[in-house]
């Protein structure tokens, strides 16, 4: 945890910093008739961000924060593996959404966390994986006009026999 | 007479069947998202706002009121079936409704939380259609120094009564207000910090993002990971019989709790930043004080489950005072609930009293409806959510997941801002380890668009010189509290220092 305080401060100071550089494509002082200018005020803010970060290390040096205070791991192995095995699911769903669509990565996405990370009988899995979408796409599309991604066209003949449904 | 005029059409407002429906499956659903550990008030109205664009405004912040009272309400019932907190702000709920649930008095502890929620419902309600109107004129003459002043106090609670970190805190609140102002210069019409030339940025970031990032993604991760997903199953049982029986003894014996959360839960609710989960403990805490058995609390005392819940309920109600009137929300969810109003078209603030008198005592109306239903639906109801509790959380976690991501598609229709919302999960599980809170830099998102035009236009008007803010009548007090709040941490270690250096001299 402790370096892991250093490592979070060290990332947030860069990003200040950056986002500093970017404010000043715009005027960052006063402009006389025209008030402050259009980068004054996220420039200044980011300033501030720079500033926490800073006090925020040297508190780390002299360990008044709890996390600069404790050995522990930020991620031991096990939670290392939750994070890759839950993010990087949600991560590969979002992913295929250009590809499969909304509702495809959805059902791919249900079907993996329900049969593999959640150990759920198969046939309650695909159960929930495929009701879910169904549900999902004549709330979004039927009721509430709301377009989701189709993927690439091999879906098309899918959807336009779904849409002959709707419409 | 005329408060009582308006209150009776929004009554009737709140009671057309629309609304009225929307408020029996809000309700429902608010119970059932404050039952689950790991979700509150903010996660639910967070991940549903999306979907309430089917409907009118009106109908819209009724539904999402509904789910915040009913989240009120849930938050109890875990915390005294599983002894975990199902929302942060029934923390002290837990404290004695867990050793009442295992004396076997789960029924009693339920049931008092029940009626106090709906005392302390009803308490703040009457004082929110009292005050509201008077508060809302007075704010109508405000201009913006005045406005920005506000802002600068609602930062400034954060600081003072946050009670997190505080370097971590101001930090929130920039990075908030810095993501605000993402897009275009609403002034000179100028492209601003659009990250890496995407052109997904010229858009801005929508508060929504951040918010279901926040707390439908990394909130979920940070349980996952804190729980390892062993957050299951529960053997809670209740009877039915005995409720009457029960509500008798809890007004008997809780009524002290009830009447001083319900006073204390609304003041404390109004304040920016303080709101629900504060309110709570100090309501439990002055219970406590007070109490001429003070060593009972903690055992399974039916005052120590009166005074949070009610509190609790209370100061949500509370926190939608200066959001309704002044246009600064009074806790997280109350920030994401204004942040609809602006997709919805409406302009928060005191001009929302004058203008859109229908959608505002609907609003008002809508609250007492609501909180009777939570009322009977949480007594009715109580055995089959139990039975719900035993959902495991491998099915309920990819559930909202994929409400969060299909959530935030519907809520901007670009895929940019899903993978802007992933990178923002992401970021927060992170930053939340670390102590960093969050609920301020959803809230400074929320305002940002508030507060920068406003502190442009008072130093425009006075040709740069901030002293503005510190010479008109109404701003002038506002900054300078503001400022005490900010400086009130420093104050207090200063005070810490001196007293612990002769201390150590001797």
């Amino acid at each position: 945890m402790r370096r892991g305080e250093f490592v979070t401060a060290g990332l947030l100071a860069v990003l200040s910093i950056y986002m500093m550089w970017k404010s000043t494509e715009l005027d960052i002082g006063y402009i006389s008739g025209e008030g402050p200018g259009g980068g004054a005020w996220p420039f200044w803010l980011s300033a501030i961000i720079l500033i926490c970060t800073i006090i925020i290390a040297i508190n780390g040096v002299r360990r008044t924060s709890p996390p600069s205070q404790s050995d522990e791991p930020v991620l031991d192995a096990e939670g290392r593996k939750a994070l890759v095995q839950v993010f990087g699911g949600i991560f590969v769903f979002v992913a295929l959404i250009d590809i499969i669509s909304m509702y495809g990565a959805m059902m791919v996405f249900l079907f993996y966390y329900l049969w593999f990370l959640g150990r759920h009988s198969l046939r309650l899995s695909l159960i929930i994986s495929i009701l879910t979408p169904i549900t999902f796409f004549f709330f979004f599309e039927g009721l509430m006009r709301i377009t989701m991604p189709k993927g690439l066209s091999f879906t098309d003949p899918l959807y336009n026999w779904l849409y002959s449904i709707i419409y | 007479m005329e408060i009582l005029s308006l209150l009776s059409t929004g009554l009737l407002e709140a009671l057309q069947p629309v609304n009225l429906l929307l408020i029996i499956i809000g309700v429902t659903l608010g119970l059932f998202i404050g039952m689950m550990p790991g979700l509150g008030s903010v996660n639910g109205v967070a991940i549903l706002l999306p979907i309430t664009f089917l409907v009118p405004p009106a109908s819209a912040i009724i539904f999402l009121a509904a789910i915040y009272y009913g989240a009120m309400y849930g938050g109890a019932i875990s915390s005294i079936t599983l002894g975990i907190p199902g929302a942060s702000t029934a923390v002290a709920t837990t404290f004695d409704g867990r050793p009442l649930a295992l004396q076997g008095k789960a029924s009693l502890a339920l049931v008092t939380a029940a009626v106090a929620s709906f005392t302390g419902g009803t308490v703040s309600i009457v004082l929110f259609t009292i005050f509201a109107p008077p508060l809302a004129s007075v704010a109508l003459s405000f201009g913006s120094p005045e406005i920005f002043a506000l802002m600068l106090l609602a930062f400034a609670t954060f600081v003072g009564l946050g009670g997190d970190d505080i370097p971590k805190t101001v930090l929130s609140i920039c990075l908030g207000l810095v993501f605000a102002a993402v897009g275009f210069d609403e002034i000179s019409g100028a492209p601003r910090l659009v990250f890496f030339d995407m052109t997904g940025f010229m858009r801005g970031i929508n508060f929504l993002v951040l918010a279901i990032g926040v707390y439908g993604i990394g909130e979920m991760l940070w349980t996952i990971d804190s729980t390892r997903g062993k957050i299951t199953q529960t053997e809670a049982k209740i009877s039915a019989k005995g409720v009457l029986r029960d509500a008798r003894t809890s007004l008997k014996l809780g009524a002290k709790g009830m009447s001083i959360g319900s006073l204390l839960g609304f003041f404390v609710g109004i304040l920016p930043a303080a709101g629900a989960t504060p309110g709570s403990l100090m309501a439990y805490g002055v219970a406590k004080l007070s109490s001429r058995d003070p060593e009972s609390y903690g055992k399974g005392n039916p005052d120590g489950v009166a005074a949070p819940e009610s509190a609790n309920n209370s100061a949500s109600t509370g926190s939608m005072l200066p959001m309704l009137t002044l246009g600064i929300p009074g806790s997280p969810t109350t920030a994401i609930l204004l942040g609809g109003m602006v997709i919805w078209g409406l302009t928060p603030g005191p001009r929302l009293f004058s203008d859109q008198p229908a959608f505002v005592w609907g609003l008002i109306g809508s609250f007492y409806v609501s909180n009777f239903f939570a009322l009977v639906i949480n007594l009715c109801f109580i055995p089959l959510f139990i039975w719900m509790l035993r959902m495991p959380f491998t099915i309920l976690a990819p559930m909202i997941f994929v409400l969060s991501v299909v959530g935030g598609y519907a809520a901007t229709l670009s895929m940019h801002d899903v993978w802007l919302m992933l990178i923002f999960g992401l970021g927060a599980f992170f930053l939340r380890k670390f102590d960093y809170p969050l609920a301020p830099a959803v809230l400074a998102i929320v305002l940002g668009p508030i507060a920068e035009p406003t502190l442009r236009q008072s130093l425009l008007l006075s040709s740069g010189d901030p002293s503005i803010f510190f010479t008109r009548p109404i701003a002038g007090p506002i900054t300078v509290i503001a400022i005490i709040l900010i400086l009130l941490p420093l104050f207090k270690k200063l005070r810490d220092r001196f007293a612990t250096a002769p201390a150590k001299g001797t």
